[in-house]
């Protein structure tokens, strides 16, 4: 293993470590519900920046492969009170499918054609669950949350841990893709999609399979959120403030490389998290528009290449 | 093995109404220096895009090495051996130029491969030949001109191909890089690679190729020598119009 | 159970709802259709027209005649989002799809909140001699909201065609949309003609929005379901074409009155996106696409 491969898991290792400690430290429970949505996000937006980054296909249909996880772990909850880990594989696999037919029907298409498509699945996987009973239909249905696994004594700690793990596994699958060979075919993808054909890339295929990776960590995402709120309805499921997350944060922290999403997550979910808490709801979700808007203009690197120029600038003063 | 590399037989593209190709024919020979003219317009880079499978032909077929490639996407025809360079160059301008050689590296030569030292090895060995070993770590969207085309010259060596074609690689350049990317086509003419030269520059292709066939309005309507076709009455007409 | 008169009647129905469907698209058909824009925020351009609409009407103006003045605040609107549209990521080349798709994303986003900022969430509507009520015809009742909408509908795409076939702009329009660098090679400057395409589309948007207030309540998260809507005529249509955006909006139309007719209004909002999802997957080029 190379010696930043070293430092990577490293610091993988840290941050569950520092999860579980804090697990098992700290009682405020409303820090873990709290720190459950950025790390949620984190997910996301690291899943997003798999076909949306790398590969330059602006995916607005988070909230359709996050929803359909939602939905598969409680329907597998209901049926056979299944444990979470299988809820996630399960709501891993249901939305890799998904990514996997909807990228193979709209990725031949140029990439305004696919974001439209992908708002296209979100309403028509809302209007399916809005209409099945089984599940609660359009007012949803509660759910009792079973004890939590030992060594956990909180099921909202245990949540939280779990949502760290997820993250360092979304992390890394971002990171291999990204320094692997696929990393390198979806970038000429983006950075020329003809010459990349040209070059022997196939195209369509790693852009489905950009697709299907981006879509199963999107649906494992989902799958604890009915456990989070003990209740599921779609139009919160679905909600377009998922996609709009996922992307923002992956553009405001920057799409060429893993930490990107990650930094943009943290910092815009927790943002969001103080503007609805002390301004309003509505002001929030301007702030992440007007956020987007300057980052999209101004800052097309994200933050990484804010702190990238920075860095040039300094080096340049430097050798002056 | 047979001689003839490409067959390419009444290859027809509409775009709408607009014919861009009209039931072209044409044959090119394994080791051969084909060149192809024709004004602005004439469907020269859309026949390629049909070859190359950039884009699909409506009628006719296109056979590689004896086996029919309409069909088959545009990557799946350069791992067969057929690749070309854009008029317009297109880097993968994210990438430096020694990364912009890796691409077609490891998915064409060295698929599969997991000896990725060997991969950058070749790409800075191709960068050496074509003389831009000095830009190898410069981000591919800051080159001039000629080096863009190189580049373009160099991505297409790099996937190994057996039919190399060249779209228009010196247009707007001064004669001495006009020179310097033909004593390139020429070199790989003489490894072994079919070349197939689309140019304005009449004195370039006429120097560099063994046969030239000159389009018009979708249509061939000369084919023959260098020396026969520049004395076409209907060469000249195309180009000087009526 | 299935009965002819109600079936009659939804398509009826149909055919002037598609009539409407098609007038709000076609603004859309012209910056994303002939000029390549990725508009997303079109339908809430639209909604922000209806809202201006709204304000009008508090003041006793006529719906129609509202929409009709603001046209020529839409239109400079328009030239003014286009201008920095292409400043910000056209001018800088192919990576900009990607961005410029975002930027306005995160404009119909600012343009929503806005709304519900100014406005509140609530329904808002309209009042006029033509709203709530209806014209009896045979034994079906037509609301006449939607003769008015259909007549403006019809209008406007007609004045639209007649543009861009018979005036100079028009045509220099269609021309750089079909070959930018031939008309650069003519002396006219494409970015200026684009412009006042774009400028064009934005006005007509104005109109499309006071249509929309007409047929129906507003309310700030409207442009989320015409998106579906309008992208689905514009796709359907295949794109530059003008009129394919009549048929196609006619197909929307009435396959959405069939749907709510025979299962509910909970399975609407899905027929457009899911027409959407067929004809990219069918055929992407749509009915009459270039």
């Amino acid at each position: 293993m190379t010696a930043r491969g070293r430092a990577f898991w490293i610091g993988a290792a840290v941050a569950v470590g520092l999860a579980a400690l804090v697990a098992g430290t700290v009682n405020y429970e409303y820090f873990f519900y709290a720190a459950y949505i950025p790390l949620t996000f984190v997910v996301l937006a690291t899943a997003w920046n798999i076909l949306g980054g790398y590969a330059g296909y602006v995916n607005f249909g988070t909230a359709a492969f996050f929803g359909l996880g939602a939905y598969t772990a409680v329907v597998l909850f209901k049926s056979l009170e299944a444990p979470l880990a299988v809820q996630i594989l399960a709501a891993a696999t249901m939305s890799g499918l998904l990514g996997f037919g909807a990228g193979l029907l709209t990725l031949r298409l140029r990439g305004i054609f696919f974001a439209i498509a992908t708002v296209a699945v979100i309403v028509i996987m809302e209007t399916v669950f809005i209409n099945w009973r089984y599940v609660g239909g359009a007012t949803g249905v509660q759910l009792l949350r079973p004890a939590p696994i030992a060594p956990f004594t909180s099921y909202i700690k245990m949540l939280f841990v779990l949502m760290v793990l997820m993250a360092v596994v979304a992390v890394a699958v971002a990171r291999y893709i990204e320094t692997s060979w696929i990393g390198r075919g979806l970038r000429a993808i983006r950075d020329s999609e003809e010459a990349a054909e040209a070059s022997g890339v196939p195209t369509l295929k790693l852009k489905v399979f950009a697709c299907t990776v981006s879509g199963a960590l999107m649906g494992a995402a989902g799958a604890p959120m009915p456990m989070y709120l003990s209740f599921i309805e779609p139009a919160s499921t679905f909600n377009l403030n998922y996609s709009i997350g996922a992307l923002a944060s992956s553009m405001i922290g920057g799409t060429a490389h893993w930490l990107g999403p990650v930094i943009g997550a943290l910092l815009l979910s927790s943002l969001q998290q103080i503007v609805t808490v002390t301004i309003s709801n509505e002001v929030n979700v301007l702030v992440v528009g007007v956020l987007l808007v300057v980052f999209v203009v101004a800052a097309p690197d994200g933050i990484l290449g804010l702190f990238a120029r920075l860095r040039r600038r300094a080096t340049a003063r430097g050798t002056r | 093995m047979s001689d003839m590399l490409l067959r390419v037989a009444g290859v027809s593209k509409h775009f709408g109404g607009f014919t861009a190709l009209d039931q072209v024919s044409v044959e090119v020979r394994r080791g051969e220096r084909f060149g192809l003219i024709g004004p602005n317009g004439s469907g020269k880079t859309t026949l390629i895009n049909c070859v190359s499978g950039t884009l699909q032909n409506d009628g006719g077929t296109i056979e590689f090495e004896g086996r029919e490639i309409s069909r088959l996407p545009a990557y799946r025809r350069t791992r067969l051996g057929i690749a070309r360079s854009f008029q317009i160059p297109r880097p993968f301008g994210s990438m430096s130029v020694h990364e912009n050689l890796v691409v077609p590296l490891e998915y064409v030569a060295h698929r599969g491969s997991l000896h990725t030292a060997d991969t950058w090895r070749e790409a800075a060995e191709i960068l050496r030949r074509i003389g831009l070993a000095d830009k190898a770590d410069t981000p591919s969207n800051r080159l001039t001109q000629v080096e863009l085309r190189k580049l373009e010259l160099a991505r297409a060596m790099a996937a190994r191909p057996r039919l190399l074609i060249s779209d228009e690689a010196m247009a707007g350049l001064s004669p001495a890089e006009v020179d310097e990317i033909l004593a390139i086509l020429l070199q790989l003419n003489e490894s072994g690679i079919t070349i197939i030269m689309i140019e304005h520059i009449m004195h370039a292709v006429m120097r560099f190729s063994q046969r030239v066939i000159c389009l018009d309005a979708g249509r061939i309507v000369c084919e023959g020598t260098p020396a026969e076709v520049v004395k076409n009455a209907d060469v000249q007409r195309a180009y000087l119009g009526a | 159970m299935f009965s002819f008169d109600l079936l009659l009647e939804a398509i009826l129905f149909g055919i002037l709802l598609g009539c409407f469907y098609a007038a709000v698209s076609i603004g859309l058909s012209v910056a994303f259709g002939l000029l390549d824009v990725p508009h997303v925020a079109h339908p809430a351009v639209m909604v922000f027209g209806a809202y201006c609409t709204y304000l009008l009407a508090r003041y006793g103006w006529d719906p129609i005649v509202a929409g009709l003045v603001l046209m020529p605040f839409f239109f400079l609107l328009g030239m003014v989002i286009y201008r920095f549209y292409y400043e910000a990521f056209e001018k800088r080349g192919t990576e900009a799809g990607v961005r410029g798709l975002a930027f306005f994303f995160g404009l119909a986003l600012i343009i929503e909140v806005g709304l519900i900022l100014g406005f509140g969430v609530d329904q808002r509507m309209v009042e006029a001699r033509y709203i709530g009520r209806s014209l009896a015809l045979a034994e079906m009742r037509i609301p006449m909201r939607m003769l008015v909408a259909f007549g403006v509908a019809v209008a406007l795409t007609a004045a639209l065609t007649l543009y861009f076939s018979h005036t100079f702009t028009g045509r220099a329009i269609k021309a750089v949309a079909q070959d930018e660098p031939a008309l650069r090679l003519l002396g006219a400057n494409p970015v200026r003609i684009k412009q006042w395409a774009f400028g064009i589309a934005t006005a007509v948007t104005a109109l499309s929005g006071a249509m929309l207030i007409i047929v129906g309540p507003v309310e700030p998260g409207l442009d989320r379901i015409y998106i579906g809507r309008t992208f689905a005529v514009v796709v359907l249509a295949g794109l530059g074409s003008m009129t394919g955006t009549v048929a196609a909006g006619l197909i929307l139309g009435i396959s959405e009155s069939i749907v709510l007719m025979q299962f509910g209004a909970s399975w609407a909002p899905a027929v457009a996106f899911g027409l959407l999802l067929i004809v990219l997957g069918l055929r992407p080029q749509g009915l009459f696409g270039r």
